[in-house]
């Protein structure tokens, strides 16, 4: 803990020395940048780590809401172990529910149910892998996109109305509506990145408004009779038929289904833009430092507009995901919240494409196994949402779980010394 | 620094191998002496929508009547609470493997879950408050397992409206919605003509703010949740004279309460549940059109363990009481006696069929 230099604030306003940030639209706070570089860059470890962590916490949360333990703690200093063995029945049950639900449940009587759970999470899975690769490509680019979650509930729409609106043949009409899913995510995103190219609003503030935009859109559009089942007035959409759906890739009994090849696909290709592209390679040049990428001839702002726009595709995508693979319906909370969380499993994943999809998968899991948690042991689905939450904070603190875990900081070397800060200016000369 | 990190993940494993063994035992102990038979074999669930079963509405009268049916008829339970729309799917199924015998679903967001859960597993029984089944062509359709809970709110609400329109001084009395929904609307249809019955028979001129009956048409908050939205809308009708609100809203009236009790004259008009027993605006709250989703569910759960479930619709009404309006209790001695008289009149009337509450929303 002491050997890490003081981390400036994120949204840090005044910039730093050396900048010349007059009328600069594309100036970005230094704090921000380091932030996020700081998040994406520290080791596999640290996320590991900070996973665990999350889960012991968790485990304290789950102890403390049991009734038994609640009982037994009346008594504690007379019978102390009535105390712990109700607190390790009640989170080893959970833990073991959540497990089930997540991976294996070894209660099932055969094996095809016995496997399902695991297939729940990659279903689940599938809409976090695909928004997160898109949220990663906006950090890799500098570009902190908060709009997922109005990103996605687009892409439902778009691929909602083309699907129960269009009679067409098979092929044809999942094709287009995947799509106007991409190209509805990719619209919403775009917004946010003309907006940052053309008059320097910081992509932050237009992302979240832009998710308020989506969802009142919406419940509006979803209060029209174009968008409503014929004789009624729920705001629910007519379903989508099986010409628009995602094909099952496990037969009926499984809800798995193509969107998740999609995503895989999408990951792949994520790699390839990233690491092997001339495009991926401005994206990285802007995001590791906009200045020198200007200087090198690359166009930033026109960069921003492209990081936007495939940011947005990828998050319409996990609203087909969605739409066309699990809801079958456009609802007002067809989204979820997966438009925050794939920003968790995006830091989580450090951006990468393989990381990304590891991190989808455990989240998928955390909510699948969570639906088991809850019908088999009562222990509220709030826990989840603690646990995934604590996850992103240590993960966006990683000097605590290293100091937690006494870690070195694989900063130390390059960091200057508090101890010797007249030395450390020659130092980094 | 490896070194470090390798020796800290041994140390994790030996502390994690160690924590296992040590308990081990206790846990078995626990699970041999702990578990209390049920004295009955039956297994009753229910499945909440995102409102969650504490939003101090609907989820929550459910609840309580699963609640009651373990306390009285000692049946087994579980419950799951969805934490979005996304979730009704994977929790049905949840419960499914948990072999429930019967599974109810609370609220119209989970028709389609529960119809296909119905027709997946036609050896488990189902029920789905605030709404009806319909098949592929959006015709109403009846399951062999499956049975809707319904309420015709609107005779609760006209009631409510008279007596609003009634008690009224300013001559304006104000509702409004959460979402533009059909077990929503059916509450302000009621209420609106409730105002209208009480201006034709005394030739007054009561201003309901807020809803148009005829163009479907007023005002809605977009959720069941924001607080701060109830304060808004509310202190938007009471700056335009109205001293009675109804919002049917859940728990965005409460916020609505809070500007009432503020501004000093105003009263609310509780929904689902008698306000004056499950918030803490008892004082200002005139009466309450209640839903008695407690008892439907107490009832539907009751058939089931007897070995008479039936998929007939339950339509709660005045007549079996699956609907009410809550006593007076504060406002015993500012409701007009004769007001009082006329509300047991009309209740009369709609039991009797003499009159006809209508609404778009009514349930068929």
């Amino acid at each position: 803990m002491s050997s890490q230099p003081p981390v400036p604030l994120p949204d840090a306003a005044v910039p730093p020395p050396g900048q010349t940030g007059v009328a600069e639209p594309t100036q970005e706070p230094d704090g921000g940048r380091r932030i996020l570089h700081e998040m994406l860059t520290s080791s596999w470890l640290v996320s590991l780590l900070a996973i665990v962590l999350a889960l012991i916490l968790g485990g304290l949360l789950i102890a403390a809401a049991d009734a038994e333990v609640q009982a037994t703690a009346s008594y504690f200093f007379s019978r102390p172990s009535d105390l712990i063995s109700a607190a390790w029945t009640a989170v080893s049950e959970a833990y073991a529910a959540l497990f089930a639900g997540a991976i294996y449940d070894p209660r099932a009587e055969e094996l095809g149910r016995a496997v399902r759970p695991f297939t729940e999470t990659l279903t689940v899975a599938t809409p976090l892998i695909l928004a997160g690769l898109g949220l990663g490509i906006g950090f890799r680019a500098g570009l902190f996109n908060i709009g997922a979650q109005g990103q996605i509930i687009l892409g439902g729409i778009f691929a909602g109305y083309i699907g129960f609106t269009f009679d067409l043949p098979p092929f044809v009409h999942l094709l287009l509506c995947v799509f106007g899913a991409a190209l509805g995510g990719a619209l919403w995103a775009g917004i946010a990145g003309v907006l940052k190219a053309r008059t320097g609003a910081h992509e932050v503030i237009v992302t979240i408004m832009l998710n308020n935009i989506a969802i009142y859109l919406v419940a509006y559009l979803l209060s029209l009779d174009a968008f409503q089942r014929p004789g009624s007035n729920n705001p629910v959409s007519p379903p989508i038929p099986d010409s628009a759906s995602y094909p099952l890739l496990l037969g009926s009994g499984y809800r798995l289904h193509a969107g998740f090849l999609v995503a895989i696909a999408a990951a792949v290709f994520t790699w390839w833009l990233m690491e092997r592209s001339t495009i991926g390679f401005r994206f990285r040049a802007v995001g590791s430092n906009p200045q020198a990428a200007r200087t090198a001839g690359i166009s930033v702002n026109a960069t921003y507009v492209w990081v936007m726009l495939t940011a947005g595709a990828f998050a319409g995508l996990a609203g087909s995901a969605q739409v066309l693979g699990t809801e079958h319906v456009l609802t007002a909370g067809v989204a979820a919240s997966y438009g925050f969380d794939a920003i968790t499993v995006a830091l989580l994943g450090r951006s990468k494409p393989l990381g990304t999809v590891l991190a989808g998968i455990l989240f998928g899991a955390l909510r699948a196994g969570g639906v088991v948690m809850q019908a088999r042991t009562g222990t509220p689905i709030d826990i989840v949402l603690v646990v995934q939450s604590l996850i992103v904070l240590f993960i966006a603190a990683p000097p605590l779980v290293r100091s937690v875990f006494r870690l070195p900081s694989p900063d130390t070397p390059r960091a200057p010394k508090p101890v010797v800060p007249v030395a450390a200016k020659e130092v980094s000369a | 620094m490896k070194k470090i990190i390798r020796v800290a993940a041994l140390g994790g494993a030996v502390a994690l191998a160690l924590a296992a063994c040590g308990s081990a035992p206790e846990e078995t102990e626990e699970t041999t002496g702990g578990e209390t038979a049920a004295s009955v074999d039956f297994k009753a669930c229910m499945v909440s929508d995102a409102g969650g079963f504490d939003d101090k509405s609907f989820n929550q009268s459910g609840f309580e009547g699963l609640t009651r049916a373990v306390e009285e008829l000692g049946i087994e339970e579980a419950h799951v609470e969805s934490a979005s729309d996304t979730d009704y799917t994977p929790n049905i199924d949840g419960l499914v493997a948990e072999n429930c015998d019967l599974i109810i679903g609370v609220g119209f967001l989970l028709e389609d879950p529960i119809q296909a859960a119905a027709e997946a597993n036609p050896d488990v029984n189902f029920a789905l408050v605030d709404s009806s089944f319909s098949d592929a062509d959006f015709a109403p359709v009846t399951l062999e397992n499956g049975k809707p809970i319904l309420f015709d709110t609107a005779q609760a609400a006209y009631l409510a409206g008279y007596a609003a329109a009634a008690t009224s001084t300013t001559g304006k009395v104000a509702t409004f919605g959460g979402i533009q929904i059909p077990s929503v609307t059916i509450f302000m249809d009621g209420f609106a003509d409730g105002v209208a019955k009480f201006n034709e028979d005394n030739g007054g001129s009561v201003q309901l703010l807020g809803w148009d009956k005829a163009t479907q048409q007023g005002v809605f908050a977009g959720n069941f949740d924001s607080q701060d939205d109830g304060k808004n809308i509310g202190q938007s009708f009471i700056d335009q004279g109205a001293d009675i609100i109804m919002p049917v809203a859940g728990p965005v009236g409460i916020g609505t309460a809070s500007v009432a009790e503020a501004a000093g004259n105003v009263a609310i008009i509780g929904v689902d549940a008698d306000w004056y027993e499950t918030t803490e605006y008892g004082p200002i709250v005139m009466t309450s059109v209640m839903k008695e989703i407690g008892p439907a569910v107490f009832d539907t759960i009751s058939e089931a363990v007897d070995g008479n479930f039936s998929s007939e619709a339950y339509v709660g009404t005045l007549e079996n009481e699956g609907l009410g309006l809550a006593p007076w209790h504060d406002f015993e001695s500012k409701v007009p006696a004769d007001v009082v008289t006329k509300i047991d009149e009309l209740k009369a009337q709609i039991i009797s069929g003499e009159i006809t509450v209508e609404s778009d929303a009514t349930p068929s």
